[in-house]
């Protein structure tokens, strides 16, 4: 699968660490949904690594679509409210 | 809020809303061919929009950067201006100065971390352009070939791959380029606020050559002693004999004879002296 992480670019993910991400996503989500900024930092950060870690880059030249979209490192939970809205922070 | 976020990931939110974006590009026109050409020309604009991201950060960049070396350079008068006072046996100016010279450096501090800031959003920004230089290249090349065979049934899934692909890259490089925007207009608010100090004089005052307090003690001590020197070797000069005094009398004369040069000639008779 391709994940991008906002910021950096995509990243190409074996399918077979879907679960393991998926658990840092329900944490990531629960802070967010939270509101809770202390839980939401190191949930981002950790789901981040663990992408960066597992994931290598996509071809310069590939136009494929990504299966999972992260944000950028600095966000915080706002910007990704934000970025959860159909017109929130993404341009066009 | 809380009402809005559904309990589903949020990796795969994310990526819905950016396909949904780029469907609407897709829909917008009923020629696939015209969605081709309307998503390049799009992606022109955003090219240009992002290389002019980045200049605007580099701008600012440099603009801090020309704020520190002034900082740095008033810090080092200070430095120069405290052993200056310390020579003359003045502590207590010495510390006047080396006080100023570290509130200093807290603004110093802070336009460091800025310029760190800035220096990583331009390196950011500058990969992130040519990340997109490189789809947009890619996209033009598909563009022509599915063009080309425009009428196979493959092609209509190829454009929506091409397009959703190369509209998350716009979408991705549009929000970073909007928040090195924003980044960059807090700064330069701030660097306003900085330049507005120096020019009301609250930095500048330190050490500025008309309102330099310290300086100014420090001349005041350094003219001192001259004025007295020479008050001394007047003094001697006059006591000195009559040969003396009475080319100063010849001098004086001609000068005064001279008329229209008298007064510039004057003051450097008595300096030269």
């Amino acid at each position: 699968m391709i994940v991008r992480i906002l910021g950096e670019g995509q990243l190409e993910v074996a399918d077979s660490a879907t679960d393991a991400l998926n658990a840092l996503d329900a944490t990531l989500e629960k802070a967010v949904s939270a509101g809770d900024e202390a839980a939401f930092r190191p949930a981002l950060t950790a789901l981040l690594d663990r992408v960066r870690s597992l994931g290598t880059p996509v071809a310069a030249d590939s136009l494929a679509p990504s299966d999972f979209i992260l944000p950028y490192a600095d966000a915080d939970i706002e910007d990704v409210r934000q970025m959860l809205k159909e017109d929130g922070l993404i341009p066009g | 809020m809380k009402g809005m976020v559904a309990p589903m990931s949020v990796m795969k939110r994310v990526s819905l809303i950016f396909r949904a974006k780029a469907n609407k590009t897709l829909d917008r026109m009923e020629d696939p061919r015209e969605t081709l050409d309307y998503s390049y020309t799009r992606q022109l604009e955003m090219l240009t929009q992002v290389r002019r991201g980045v200049a605007d950060v580099a701008t600012s960049r440099k603009r801090v950067e020309l704020q520190m070396n002034s900082l740095r350079q008033q810090q080092t008068k200070l430095e120069g201006q405290a052993k200056q006072a310390l020579g003359a046996g003045r502590e207590d100016l010495a510390r006047e100065a080396l006080g100023r010279k570290a509130a200093l450096q807290g603004q110093l501090e802070d336009l460091t971390t800025q310029y760190s800031s800035l220096q990583a959003d331009e390196e950011k920004l500058t990969m992130a352009s040519q990340r997109l230089q490189q789809k947009v290249e890619a996209f033009r090349t598909q563009k022509e070939t599915i063009k080309a065979t425009y009428t196979a049934a493959e092609a209509q899934s190829r454009i929506g791959e091409a397009v959703s692909g190369i509209s998350e890259e716009m979408g991705d490089v549009g929000m970073a380029v909007q928040r090195a925007q924003d980044k960059t207009a807090q700064m330069q608010a701030r660097a306003g606020a900085i330049d507005e100090l120096m020019a009301s004089g609250a930095l500048e005052d330190v050490t500025g050559p008309p309102r330099d307090d310290i300086q100014a003690e420090l001349d005041r001590m350094r003219t001192g002693p001259d004025v007295d020197l020479e008050l001394e070797r007047l003094k001697n000069e006059i006591g000195g004999g009559p040969a003396k005094q009475i080319e100063g009398g010849a001098n004086s004369g001609a000068a005064g004879a001279a008329g229209q040069g008298s007064a510039a000639e004057q003051p450097q008779a008595g300096e030269g002296s």
